[in-house]
């Protein structure tokens, strides 16, 4: 599983790399996941359905992330633009 | 001169910064290689429809995943889009009508921002909002501030907008059916040879 985070003038940078099946991979996944949310970063998960349709969905913690996701994208939270 | 002044005291708080390793050299590239990692992120996300819109329209259209609208009674049960333009404010519309519905101004500042500017590329904007609104419309809207149509986005360019897309959707259904009709024919004339 991969942990990739939007960065403004870089594009998306890989932070995190681990097999969730792995104890110590997956501690330093979550403990990467509890740090990006601190950071006050959204995290979702981009989803192929079989007829071809593309959703995303939003995870709250480390729990939530389906087995055999194949990456995480985190993002700044949403803040109301120009009033 | 003052003017003088204020100019060499950021050119050397810019070289100190550098020098202590908190800001990056000047990069006149970094933005455009940081604009094409983002597209090819998109891409990745985003199904084959889509993508081809992005890049040909330079926006995306997202259905609305609540067909009824809050505070819009007269809307239940009517179908309804965003069109999501980069660093733009996301535009509700009635795809039957094309009349547009609202403004959601939204951004994804991020502080930490490590070359100067808090704004993320143009696509990776995009993909924020188009994760956003999949996974969880209600939240990214609560999050928005409200406005009327034409507020900040031109709503003669967004008509301009929606009748492009149109036109663009009709010319990709016709392709798609030239290309299978004349699929069809070489099939048939195959099995004629055989």
């Amino acid at each position: 599983m991969k942990f990739l985070r939007m960065r403004p003038g870089y594009g998306e940078q890989l932070i995190a790399e681990g097999d969730p099946a792995i104890a110590d991979d997956e501690q330093r996944l979550v403990e990467e996941f509890r740090r990006q949310l601190d950071q006050g970063m959204w995290a979702a998960i981009p989803t192929a359905a079989a007829d071809g349709r593309r959703e995303a969905q939003m995870v709250h913690a480390f729990e939530e992330i389906p087995q055999g996701t194949g990456r995480v994208i985190f993002f700044p939270r949403a803040a109301g633009g120009a009033r | 001169m003052p003017w003088i002044d204020r100019r060499l005291q950021a050119r050397k708080a810019r070289r100190e910064r550098r020098a202590a390793g908190l800001a990056a050299a000047y990069d006149p590239g970094r933005e455009r290689r940081a604009e094409q990692r983002a597209r090819e992120l998109l891409k990745s996300c985003v199904n084959e429809e889509e993508w081809a819109m992005y890049r040909d329209l330079g926006f995306l259209r997202v259905w609305g995943a609540q067909s009824r609208p809050q505070g819009a009674r007269e809307l239940e049960g009517v179908d309804y889009a965003y069109i999501v333009y980069p660093h733009k404010p996301i535009v509700a519309y009635l795809p039957q009508t094309g009349q547009l519905l609202n403004e959601y101004c939204v951004e994804f500042p991020d502080e930490t921002g490590p070359y100067g500017s808090p704004r993320l590329p143009d696509s990776d904007d995009v993909l924020a909002k188009w994760m956003a609104l999949k996974g969880d419309e209600r939240r990214l809207i609560s999050e928005a501030n409200l406005h009327l149509p034409g507020r900040q986005v031109d709503t003669k360019q967004v008509q301009r907008d929606l009748w492009r897309l149109g036109q663009w959707e009709r010319e990709r259904l016709a392709r798609a059916a030239r290309t299978a009709a004349s699929e069809r024919s070489s099939r048939r004339a195959e099995t004629a040879d055989g």
